[in-house]
């Protein structure tokens, strides 16, 4: 139960995390994330470190597409070329894994910086269909580039070390992914409480009045797109050393259109929102196939026609998203806890 | 009246004038503002009123003319760098962000005067934190308790009454610290009591804060009432300037706008 919200400062009125309870919530939340590998099986920690990078590069999507309000269809690109940057390091230029992933990320950073260039004369469905040509693009760079890029047989990369230890397992490499997932999500959600994260906000809503409030339209939607595939570019970092290979058909269309599942899911312009879409968009399809797997035990031709359903389901539960919560599963949490900062009591 | 020394001006235009394809939106006016006072701009609809406040705000570039703000030709400056000279606007249908809180908003006004980079932002280095707590603590103390809105500032604007977005509107303007302020309609749609707060914050921006006021307002109780000088403008042409009594009292602007009796001049 919250009644009120009372602080003698504003520095205590602008934190994050605002009320003992939900600070309270983010230590068992960190408990939970550092008890979790001791406990969970491979599988599990195969999706966690998957959970991981995705939040990561749906970060960077959603402080574009969700804040700043400028629509990519190329983010798996950028997250590609943070993994072929990494990758490149790593082999190439023998970089330990703390420098060779950023600078995966700037590489993306500057890939971003150059595909973005067009946003200040093109918005909406034009910058859309831009993005996607950045996708095409780079995806045709990462396949037929065979001397930089290993074409499609990809570069093969030696698992991450620091001091003689080596992140090999999935479980060690759990460690990397979370560590660096909650330190994007920090620094984003810093990101919002300066000037920079409302001049975003405010080019999304309104562009013409920022741009007489004092804020370049040009450099905010610049510095949108270098921060998003810099986040991008992490993502696709972490992945090389989560895969331990890199090939081009890791970073598809189908995975730029499931980031902005995510960020829709969870809801636009909402940090919390992104790693709630995160998670359900990597789980979901898992939990499906759980369930059609299961099933198979009583009825051995299930899954003939039980797989086709598990994508029937989760394409409509996206739709059901964007028809009843337009603002994701953030709105519902939110919801949920204005429930109870009075319960018991009613409203 | 006599024209005052150049000093005492804080914007002065020289024969300004703007087009759009054939349509005359300007045709060579000359508004003088004196510092310190409360300007209005009136004329019948489609005179040019918010054509020169765009002028003035950047937003038109004028095919012709000079404006000269606090002694400097910003005729050519963008209009993104204005509000750093200390240039702030209200916009006639409310332009505020709707997806942030009124907070927020009014933050935003600040935006130029404010330094964190996007790396310290990202850290939110001991910079960034300081600069935020002390924009709080001056939109707390010189806005959001001046114009009343304190019960407001966690809410969303999109879910404020038409009055209150027009004074989060204001509230942000002021955060932008303005020398000379821009009002486009700044009571268009308000009900009696919002009208006589909104012209209480006005008269207490130029009085207490001397923040010099140009105003453009249909009301002509409250242009009387408010303002020191009155400019009126028909088809884009200037066709009378003065203070309210000389305005009410000149047969062009009578005939041009005020009704051939002058009885449909509305003492608020």
């Amino acid at each position: 139960m919250l009644i009120g919200n009372y602080k003698v400062s504003y520095a205590a009125d602008q934190a994050i995390f605002r009320t003992p309870a939900s600070r309270a919530w983010l230590w068992v939340l960190l408990g939970v994330a550092v008890a979790f590998p001791f406990v969970a099986g491979d599988y599990f920690l195969y999706l966690a470190n998957l959970v991981g990078i995705f939040t990561i590069a749906a970060l960077g999507l959603n402080i574009l597409t969700g804040f700043t309000g400028q629509i990519s269809l190329g983010h798996a690109a950028f997250v590609g070329v943070g993994a072929y940057a990494t990758a490149i390091a790593a082999t190439r230029l023998g970089l330990p894994f703390w420098l060779a992933v950023p600078a995966g990320g700037l590489a993306a950073c500057l890939a971003g910086a150059l595909v973005g260039t067009p946003s200040l004369r093109i918005k909406g469905l034009y910058l859309a269909i831009a993005t996607l040509a950045a996708q095409v693009i780079l995806e045709w760079v990462f396949t037929n580039w065979t001397g930089m890029t290993g074409g499609i047989r990809g570069i093969n990369v030696a698992p991450a070390g620091l001091w003689g230890f080596e992140f090999d397992t999935d479980r060690r490499v759990y460690f990397l992914v979370a560590g660096l997932a909650a330190f994007h999500t920090w620094a984003a959600a810093n990101l919002f409480r300066t000037r920079v994260g409302r001049a975003f906000i405010a080019v999304r809503d309104r562009d013409i009045s920022a741009e007489l409030m004092g804020i370049d339209l040009f450099r905010t939607k610049i510095s949108a797109f270098m921060i998003s595939s810099y986040y991008a570019g992490i993502a696709g970092g972490l992945w090389v050393y989560f895969a331990k290979v890199v090939t081009p058909e890791s970073f598809p269309l189908s995975l730029s259109i499931q980031f902005l599942a995510m960020i829709i899911v969870g809801g636009l312009g909402s940090i919390k929102g992104t790693l709630f879409g995160a998670v359900f968009v990597t789980l979901v399809p898992e939990g499906l196939r759980a369930v059609v797997q299961g099933a198979t035990a009583y009825s051995p031709d299930a899954m003939s026609w039980l797989a086709p359903m598990k994508d029937i389901v989760f394409g409509a539960m996206i739709v059901g998203f964007l028809v009843f919560e337009p603002h994701g599963l953030a709105e519902i949490w939110n919801r949920i806890r204005r429930f109870f900062w009075l319960w018991p009591f009613p409203k | 009246m006599t024209s005052p020394p150049a000093s005492d001006l804080i914007l002065s235009m020289e024969q300004l004038a703007l087009s759009f394809g054939g349509v005359r939106a300007l045709a060579g006016v000359d508004l003088q503002v004196r510092r310190g006072t409360i300007s209005g701009i009136i004329g019948p609809n489609g005179a040019g009123k918010t054509s020169l406040l765009n002028c003035i705000a950047g937003f038109y570039r004028p095919q012709s003319g000079r404006i000269v703000f606090d002694g400097r030709d910003i005729t050519r400056v963008p209009a993104a760098r204005r509000p750093a000279l200390g240039l702030a606007r209200t916009f006639q249908n409310i332009a505020l962000f709707a997806g942030m809180t009124v907070l927020d908003n009014i933050k935003l006004g600040a935006h130029c005067h404010l330094k964190t980079g996007v790396l310290s932002a990202l850290a939110f280095t001991a910079e960034a934190r300081g600069e935020e707590e002390a924009l709080r603590e001056e939109v707390e103390r010189d806005i959001i308790d001046f114009l009343e809105i304190e019960h407001l500032r966690n809410r969303s604007v999109a879910s404020l009454s038409y009055g209150l977005q027009k004074r989060v509107e204001l509230a942000r303007a002021l955060a932008m610290r303005p020398r000379l302020l821009l009002l486009d309609e700044p009571i268009a749609g308000m009900n009696e009591e919002e009208t006589e707060d909104m012209a209480r914050f006005i008269l207490d921006i130029q009085e207490e804060r001397g923040i010099t006021v140009v105003l453009i307002e249909h009301d002509m109780g409250v242009v009387m009432d408010l303002c020191d000088r009155v400019t009126v403008l028909s088809f884009g042409e200037q066709i009378a300037a003065g203070t309210p009594a000389e305005i009410q009292a000149d047969p062009e602007v009578v005939r041009a706008y005020l009704g051939t009796s002058g009885a449909g001049v509305r003492r608020g």
